[in-house]
């Protein structure tokens, strides 16, 4: 079990070093931070002080070296544009993200997993097509697409709602609807699929010929089965709470880490967008893991096997 | 005297394409029946169908009785009382047959909490001492295990247990051994038979090997393309088969004593139930085929005490066996 866990910790810490190296080298060669924040007009003399400052002139090899000695130190940098430390300012966005994402990620569940469950269960029937079609057209369009015609229903029209901002709960119900309708689309069609595959088992029929009511049936046998293949999609789901809003918030004009990211990388402001990619990368790792060991939990073949690894 | 279980005009459609065309069957309290056929004879489906275990898309109809009563359509609630209470199923394949993320305990004390009125700790008491019955070494410990961590045919036994928990009237056995190594096969057969003298109950052992089902049961039932062909005794159906496909069966069985003979093959293959053929569905691979034979499909007519087949040509052998029987 020991060497398991080092395997799953080194791949882990192996996946973070690759996003953050693919992270830093695209940022230094997609564009000069020197001439993003001071603009094009700044004499030269101002943007090669700009450039020492911040060590930008150093080979690019150096500056990845001296990136890892920082995180050693545990000093993710300073923002360009205000001289902030990066993780403070990532640090104060997150509350205003996860107020988002959170509701969204129980609703995506509350949604999904039931519809998906109950659509395996009447298979054929017309509310197991009314929803499989609905999941579809959820994840077919595109957030934005979406959040503007929520926009235009319940802002413009009808004007129940605000359209952007962040000073009221009345403001978050549009963004996290439209976040939770897309995600409850797939995880409806995933849990039906799983339902279905898993309801075609010779154990399922073992357990209905001992006299098993077909309700318990699916409680007790169906589902923990179903569970299996579902938790693996509600692992990606938790490891995007900290920046699965990136369009969402930009629509309407929430100030959370995903609009903090697109700001970031349009000034070019290295620190921060490394910081945000850092604690991205971390979150889906660790959500990961965490499928990794359920699995275990869920699945005693699978148990067994991490043993004897 | 009301027999156990009466099946009567049993068919069985998928898409309205039919799998089971009328099959009619009677079995008797602790008697042992063979089901015999190749795959895709309705052997399985017939028993699926009568404990309503099919997907809800077949389409059944006819009547399965239970001591006279109606179960074919019964409410789930009765259903599920007549499931592992009255009636219990073992399949083939035991190792998807069991679930894989409950332990043997579990799945075991399922059974008995569902079909005997039994409490607390006597429940895993009861489930050691079948596990211990079917011969499951070290049963108390080996229930907290995973079905993974059995043999097949240890999973096999562990079906049986299951079976039994529930002192069911009629055990269905559908090919109990086809998936299990020759050794093992013979060590569940040997089994099934102990348990069933034991219990006192009923047995259908569903196999396409004759041997396993010559050596295991009192009766034989021949199913050919969704309907039974023929029914006899089993030494009876074994020394003088009556329908051309038994013969067809036994003429394709090495024997095990005697002067080596050749083996006769059975020509052609089942036919497509969707492109059934008119008439009797064996007739275009049977040698004694004439032009009447296309017409009607003949039903089961008996040709002596506890003999029935279901050919055009069973009134010639119901006078041969006569014939024999008056000198």
């Amino acid at each position: 079990m020991g060497r398991y866990l080092a395997i799953r910790f080194g791949r882990a810490a192996l996946t973070i070093v690759l996003v953050v190296t693919f992270a830093f080298v695209v940022l230094r060669l997609s564009g000069d931070p020197a001439l993003m924040i001071l603009g094009p007009e700044a004499p030269p003399e101002v943007l090669a002080a700009f450039r020492k400052a911040w060590g930008l002139d150093d080979p690019i090899w150096f500056q990845y070296l001296d990136y890892f000695r920082a995180i050693a130190k545990g000093e993710l940098g300073r923002s360009m544009r205000d001289g902030r430390p990066a993780i403070e300012l990532v640090l104060e966005r997150i509350p205003a993200t996860l107020a988002l994402t959170l509701p969204a990620f129980f609703l995506k569940v509350a949604l999904g997993v039931p519809a998906g469950i109950y659509a395996a269960l009447h298979r054929g029937s017309a509310i197991d097509r009314a929803v499989m079609m609905t999941a579809v057209a959820g994840f077919t369009v595109p957030s934005f697409v979406l959040a503007l015609i929520l926009v235009l229903v319940f802002a413009v029209q009808l004007g129940w709602l605000p359209s952007g901002g962040q000073d009221s709960w009345r403001h978050a119900i549009l963004p996290i609807t439209t976040l939770s309708l897309g995600g409850a689309a797939v995880l409806a069609r995933f849990t039906r699929s799983a339902m279905l595959e898993v309801l075609g088992q010779p154990y399922i029929r073992t357990a209905s010929a001992k006299g098993v009511p077909w309700r318990k049936v699916v409680t007790s046998h169906a589902l923990p089965n179903a569970a299996i293949p579902t938790v693996t999609i509600l692992g990606f789901m938790v490891g995007t709470l900290i920046a699965g809003a990136v369009v969402v918030e930009s629509v309407f004009a929430w100030p959370g880490v995903g609009r903090l990211l697109v700001v970031a990388v349009a000034n070019r402001d290295l620190a921060v967008v490394q910081c945000i990619l850092l604690l991205v990368a971390m979150t889906m790792v660790t959500s990961n893991l965490i499928v990794d060991f359920l699995y275990g939990f869920l699945d005693p073949r699978l148990r067994a096997k991490g043993a004897h690894a | 005297m009301t027999p156990l279980v009466n099946i009567a005009g049993l068919g069985v459609a998928f898409g309205g394409v039919p799998v089971l065309r009328g099959v009619d069957l009677a079995l008797g309290k602790g008697e042992a029946l063979g089901l015999v056929g190749e795959s895709g004879s309705g052997k399985s489906v017939t028993w699926l169908a009568a404990l309503g275990l099919l997907p809800r898309h077949a389409q059944v109809s006819g009547s399965v009785r239970l001591e006279g009563r109606e179960i074919l359509g019964a409410p789930a609630t009765e259903l599920d009382h007549v499931r592992g209470g009255r009636i219990a199923m073992i399949f083939q394949d035991p190792a998807s047959a069991l679930n894989p993320v409950l332990t043997i305990r579990r799945q075991l004390c399922e059974a008995l909490a569902l079909h005997r009125d039994l409490q607390g700790n006597a429940v895993k008491a009861e489930a050691r001492r079948l596990l211990d019955l079917v011969g499951i070494p070290d049963a108390g410990r080996r229930l907290e295990a995973y079905p993974h961590e059995f043999s097949g045919g240890q999973v096999q036994r562990i079906m049986i247990a299951m079976a039994l928990a529930g002192n069911p009237d009629l055990l269905i056995a559908d090919e109990p051994t086809t998936a299990l190594d020759a050794t093992i096969q013979a060590q569940i057969l040997d089994l099934l038979s102990t348990v069933r003298r034991e219990f006192g109950m009923a047995m259908v052992l569903i196999s396409h090997d004759l041997g396993v089902v010559a050596e295991n049961c009192d009766r034989v039932a021949v199913m050919y393309a969704g309907r039974i062909v023929e029914e006899a005794p089993s030494n009876q159906l074994f020394a003088d088969p009556a329908h051309p496909y038994a013969q067809g069966l036994i003429g394709a069985l090495p024997p095990l004593d005697g002067p080596r003979r050749r083996l006769t093959a059975i020509p052609g293959t089942v036919p497509d139930p969707a492109k059934m053929p008119g008439g009797c569905a064996f007739a275009p691979r049977c040698a004694l085929a004439s032009e009447p034979c296309g017409h009607a499909a003949p039903s089961l007519a008996p040709i002596a005490n506890d003999r029935r087949v279901a050919c055009i040509r069973a009134e010639a052998f119901r006078r041969a066996l006569l014939g024999i029987a008056a000198e």
